[in-house]
């Protein structure tokens, strides 16, 4: 285990920082994503909650794996050879950061959803009663208060995404998982990698805990 | 002088309103003159609280004419922001904005809709809140106020944005008895410096006193209209009699 730790420790902490930087593209994108998409499920216009509801339901009927490979090898496929476009080329931080958005994205929609249809739409009225157009009502009123609500969905989603990460380690971007196994290959010490790996895992997803909970405590209003 | 024609405030002919096959108001023509407090009553399905939430299209209108102030509000291409600025309205569940403090509460669409800058606002709505007999309220948040404490807040609310026009959706009837009288007392003084209003109520005190005109309604149609005197001491609907004799 101290073998691992003083070879490799290095190594892996640097896989770390790179399985953090892709979940941070990544988890960035999908808020973006989630709250278009979020906003576009809960609006009058048929268009707008038809197209949202075509997206979540695709990239969730699809497993991430496939959304990768599709994502790293077959759209520049696409482009470069069937479109004969050419030039396109895809980085696996680049590929890995789209399909982590896309997917976390979906989700975060769905979250976000559910959040502002869980604020009482007497909340909506009432601003609407009083002259706010309904962008400045969800944003001033319905959004702060769905916000609360959707805060421990979310930080479970990011969970869930930065374990994600560890799928990509199949377009061989150099993230955790995919060091972890070279550094098996090299001393075949899997009992000894693995745990480490494991324990690396945890630590960051309880220091992401922690802070979710300080920051559920500070939006509280008026306590 | 003394007998200049009343401003119509609000004209509603021949109103339709129906969710999918459900036809919830089937033929409503009402007038309200500024000033006047037009009571609505009425068995529950009945329709009231549909026809005032026709007034400031919170619900769209299926058919018929809808003037508010000289806007016709059916009129899919009117500013209905700006009519709403001059309608105020009263919901049965208070729906002050959780996420804010009385005083934000207050602040927020005048503020918002640059109606009036922030200090302003700010003076106002403290005008305002001292009306409603809650000065002292400015800082709390609405999970800390009673019911009845709620809804003057609500008014008070509606009020800073200095409507000409006062919508009440049963404003009591999500209120402990002994918080009832607290808003109707605040109602009864907005009727009083002469605000235009429409109650939907089941208190028929209420109606009966403080009332320039008490409106009937079953079945999506308005039965019968007058005076309180005539509709509480002489009803001439024998559905209105019927009504009025559970009620009372």
């Amino acid at each position: 285990m101290t073998r691992i730790i003083t070879t490799y420790g290095q190594l892996l902490a640097v896989a770390m920082g790179q399985t953090l930087l892709l979940a941070l593209y990544g988890l960035f994108f999908a808020c973006i994503i989630g709250m278009i998409v979020g906003i576009m499920s809960v609006v009058s216009s048929r268009a707008c909650r038809f197209i949202a509801a075509v997206f979540v339901n695709l990239i969730r009927g699809v497993p991430m794996i496939v959304l990768a490979y599709f994502i790293f090898f077959g759209v520049p496929y696409l482009w470069n050879t069937i479109l004969g476009i050419g030039g396109m080329t895809l980085t696996a931080l680049q590929a890995g950061s789209i399909c982590l958005a896309l997917n976390c994205g979906a989700y975060m929609a769905e979250i976000i959803r559910a959040g502002i249809e869980s604020v009482d739409v007497g909340q909506m009225e009432a601003a609407r009663s009083l002259g706010l157009p309904w962008w400045r009502s969800m944003v001033r009123v319905v959004l702060p208060q769905a916000i609360r609500t959707m805060i421990p969905s979310i930080i479970n989603q990011f969970i869930i995404t930065l374990k994600d990460t560890s799928i990509l380690s199949v377009i061989g971007f150099p993230e955790l998982v995919n060091t972890a196994k070279n550094v098996v290959a090299a001393t075949f010490m899997s009992f000894q990698t693995w745990a480490i790996v494991g324990a690396m895992y945890l630590v960051v997803i309880l220091l992401l805990q922690w802070a979710a909970k300080a920051l559920e405590r500070r939006l509280k209003y008026g306590a | 002088m003394e007998h200049k024609e009343k401003k119509i405030a609000i004209h509603v002919s021949h109103l339709k309103k129906s969710f999918k096959q459900l036809e919830v108001l089937k033929d409503i023509s009402l007038d309200v003159a500024e000033g006047e407090v037009v009571v609505i009553i009425g068995p529950s399905g009945s329709g009231k609280s549909t026809l005032l939430r026709c007034l400031n299209r919170l619900e769209a209108a299926s058919g018929g004419e809808i003037v508010i102030d000289g806007t016709d509000i059916t009129d899919r291409k009117c500013d209905i922001n700006k009519v709403r600025e001059r309608v105020g309205m009263v919901f049965q569940h208070f729906n002050l904005f959780n996420n804010m403090n009385v005083l934000r509460n207050l602040m927020l669409a005048p503020v918002d809709l640059k109606k009036q800058d922030r200090e302003t606002a700010r003076k106002k709505a403290l005008e305002m809140l001292g009306r409603v007999g809650l000065s002292d309220k400015a800082q709390a948040y609405p999970h800390q106020l009673s019911g009845g404490q709620k809804q003057r807040v609500a008014i008070a609310r509606a009020l800073c944005m200095l409507p000409d026009i006062m919508l009440f959706d049963e404003p009591t009837s999500a209120l402990d008895p002994e918080m009832v009288g607290e808003v109707l007392e605040v109602m009864k003084h907005l009727a009083h410096i002469g605000m235009t209003m429409v109650v939907v109520t089941h208190e028929m005190g209420f109606a009966r006193e403080v009332g320039d005109r008490v409106i009937f309604m079953d079945g999506g149609l308005i039965l019968e209209e007058g005076t309180p005197e005539a509709i509480f001491g002489n009803p001439q609907n024998p559905r209105t009699r019927d009504f009025l004799n559970k009620v009372l």
